[in-house]
């Protein structure tokens, strides 16, 4: 700062107050609305101070939408897609940095390339290649005429053999989402950073490559891959469309989707206490990580933008 | 970054070379390149497919493959039993064009994408103003702010649907006090409204953190020099600060298109479901109505390969962004 100007000094307090109102908001009415019972949320004016219904009314959602196993549900599909994203960029950005071979800018492309499409455009075919994960190889197979080969020779019917549906399974919630190269990108600008002396030293020291990027290059990459998952962990937790699209039983689908279903649609009694209540806990996570790991979330954020 | 990326333009050769791959000759694809490969590195070619075969395994089965399809599908007509297919070759995206439903859900999804995007730049560019100017609470008002991130674009549906319903919400009991006849269950331009409020309430955060960022790494001494010419504050972010953070700007106009058009999904889903009268159905929201719900695949297919190509035009832009921003730091 130059110099300051109490009427400036006065004026930004001012526009951040309003910011922080406007932020809070929606959460406090939120929370009162979470506090009242049915019919006091239903009275007009709307009242401003919470009431005494805000644990039972908890409770009430919790056990009404089967939360316990919604939460148990979210949490396994974050931490897959937190894990599962973060190795399979890992090594595929040691791959792309660290070894000659044929093709080498050809995967990289190929990884490149998915950086373009977000998952949005490509609802429907993306559905398609969950409910039937082994289409593309029967197709494949089909084309190269694999499929009459093999019935020919040996009788064998290889399109009935490779059914594979992933609705309603975890791992159909977690791979799509995996499925994009951005934290792969990440690394792989991360580890052109990387000293080249250190893989110098470690082939000296006659280091094969597992365990330089084990010793070496998975320690430097520590702080990148906190503020990663923390990213992650957001992308996770906070998805809807998906879960949405590929959960039709009730005990599979996610804590989001939970939320959903305690919305009041336009004929049924307006439980709008029920669904705010509720709306805190499906909140609380992510919220926590927020609040905790500030420092790291914004360096996530910057980071994985670049 | 700008340290980052000097590092990196020097382990890949020449100065002339651009830093990112994309404007690079597609004859790189077949020639063996050096770029992007550390000058110590390993010849295992067989370790590295071993490390490389997940990420392009789960690639080839959830990206290429959805795509390839969306992008065949797009040409042929499917009954919606899925039994036969007949090749029509570009009479979904003729059907598509002359189609006004589809004419002004792209209307609208423009208009609430470009209302969305300035208004949370503009937010966010005053409020990261006023962040720059503060001495005290900084972190605080850091910390709330920033709170809408952790908050899915669905809870943010669900808490505006709830302060802007007609019978229960506080807010629109306000608005009807105030004499409006609010409804976002009847009102077209209650709907959209409502929605654009929900998008811009939870996004603003994002833009927040870039331009606080932004506006930190303006040089102190060019706020000195300016300061000395006699340049007020206003005057000194209009003339210096603003300019110097024009990069991430750009970068963040192009961030906030791609959130309108692809990431509202949930808000739409929670407040409006596309209504009343098509009012909030935007293009992606359309693709999962008429993809889903009407189950016209070929249709629905066709508006995939057109949001396909949206999203690799802002791909392209978000790229050039960040060289832009690059070139100007360095």
């Amino acid at each position: 700062m130059v110099e300051r100007h109490i009427g400036l000094s006065i004026f930004c307090h001012v526009v951040l107050l309003i910011g922080a109102a406007a932020v809070c908001m929606p959460l406090y009415f939120a929370f009162v609305a979470g506090s009242l019972t049915v019919g006091e949320v239903q009275q007009v004016p709307f009242p401003l101070v919470p009431g005494s219904h805000f644990v039972e009314n908890t409770v009430l959602a919790w056990n009404e939408g089967q939360f316990s196993r919604l939460y148990v549900n979210s949490l396994i599909v974050t931490t897959g897609i937190v894990v599962g994203k973060l190795a399979v960029s890992l090594i595929a950005g040691f791959a792309v940095t660290y070894f000659r071979f044929p093709f080498r800018m050809t995967a990289f492309w190929l990884i490149f390339i998915s950086l373009m499409l977000p998952v949005e455009v490509r609802i429907i075919p993306t559905y398609e290649a969950v409910a039937d994960a082994a289409g593309p190889l029967r197709a494949l197979f089909d084309a190269i005429g694999l499929n009459g080969f093999v019935a020919d020779t040996t009788g064998y019917q290889l399109d009935a053999a490779l059914q594979w549906n992933m609705i309603n399974s975890y791992s159909g919630l977690i791979l799509p989402l995996i499925a994009s190269a951005s934290a792969t990108f990440l690394f792989r600008q991360f580890f052109l950073t990387v000293p080249d002396e250190l893989c110098e030293a470690a082939k000296l020291d006659g280091a094969g490559p597992l365990k330089f990027f084990w010793d070496v290059l998975l320690p430097l990459s520590r702080a990148n891959i906190a503020a990663l998952s923390i990213i992650l962990f957001l992308y996770g937790w906070n998805q809807y469309l998906w879960p949405l699209l590929f959960t039709t039983e009730k005990v599979m689908s996610t804590a989001m989707i939970g939320l959903k279903d305690l919305i009041p649609v336009a004929d049924a009694q307006p439980a709008w206490n029920i669904a705010m209540a509720a709306s805190f806990f499906v909140m609380a996570p992510p919220a926590l990580v927020i609040l905790l790991m500030q420092r790291w979330f914004t360096k996530g954020l910057v980071d994985s933008s670049k | 970054m700008p340290a980052n990326n000097a590092i990196m333009t020097k382990n890949e050769g020449a100065a002339t070379r651009p830093r990112l791959p994309l404007r690079r000759s597609l004859g790189s694809l077949v020639r063996p390149s050096e770029a992007g490969l550390k000058a110590s590195h390993f010849r295992r070619p067989w370790l590295a497919a071993g490390l490389l075969a997940p990420q392009l395994l789960i690639l080839l089965f959830f990206f290429f493959i959805p795509t390839w399809k969306a992008l065949s599908l797009a040409f042929v007509q499917v009954d919606p039993f899925g039994g036969t297919m007949i090749f029509v070759g570009l009479d979904n995206f003729t059907t598509l064009f002359s189609s006004p439903e589809y004419r002004d859900s792209a209307i609208l999804t423009l208009w609430f994408t470009v209302v969305q995007c300035i208004a949370t730049l503009v937010i966010a560019g005053l409020l990261a103003f006023a962040t720059d100017n503060v001495l005290r609470g900084r972190a605080i008002y850091k910390g709330v702010i920033l709170l809408p991130y952790a908050i899915a674009p669905a809870i943010s549906g669900v808490l505006w649907a709830f302060l802007f319903n007609p019978t229960v919400g506080p807010l629109a009991q306000m608005l009807h006090e105030l004499g409006f006849a609010w409804d976002p269950n009847r009102r077209p331009f209650d709907a959209l409204l409502l929605v654009s409020v929900a998008a811009v309430w939870k996004h603003v955060c994002y833009d927040y953190i870039f331009l606080v960022a932004a506006f930190l790494a303006v040089p102190a001494s060019v706020m000195e020099a300016a300061a000395i010419d006699g340049a007020r504050p206003v005057r000194r972010f209009l003339t210096v600060t603003l300019p110097m953070a024009a990069p991430t700007i750009f970068f963040l106009i192009v961030m906030n298109f791609v959130y309108g058009l692809f990431e509202t999904f949930g808000i739409i889903d929670t407040v409006t479901r596309g209504g009343p009268a098509g009012s909030t159905n935007t293009l992606v929201y359309k693709v999962y109505q008429d993809g889903f719900r009407q189950l016209d695949l070929g249709s629905s297919a066709a508006q995939s390969v057109i949001l396909m190509a949206i999203a690799v035009l802002f791909t392209f832009l978000q790229f050039r962004a960040v060289e832009r921003k690059v070139n100007y730091q360095v």
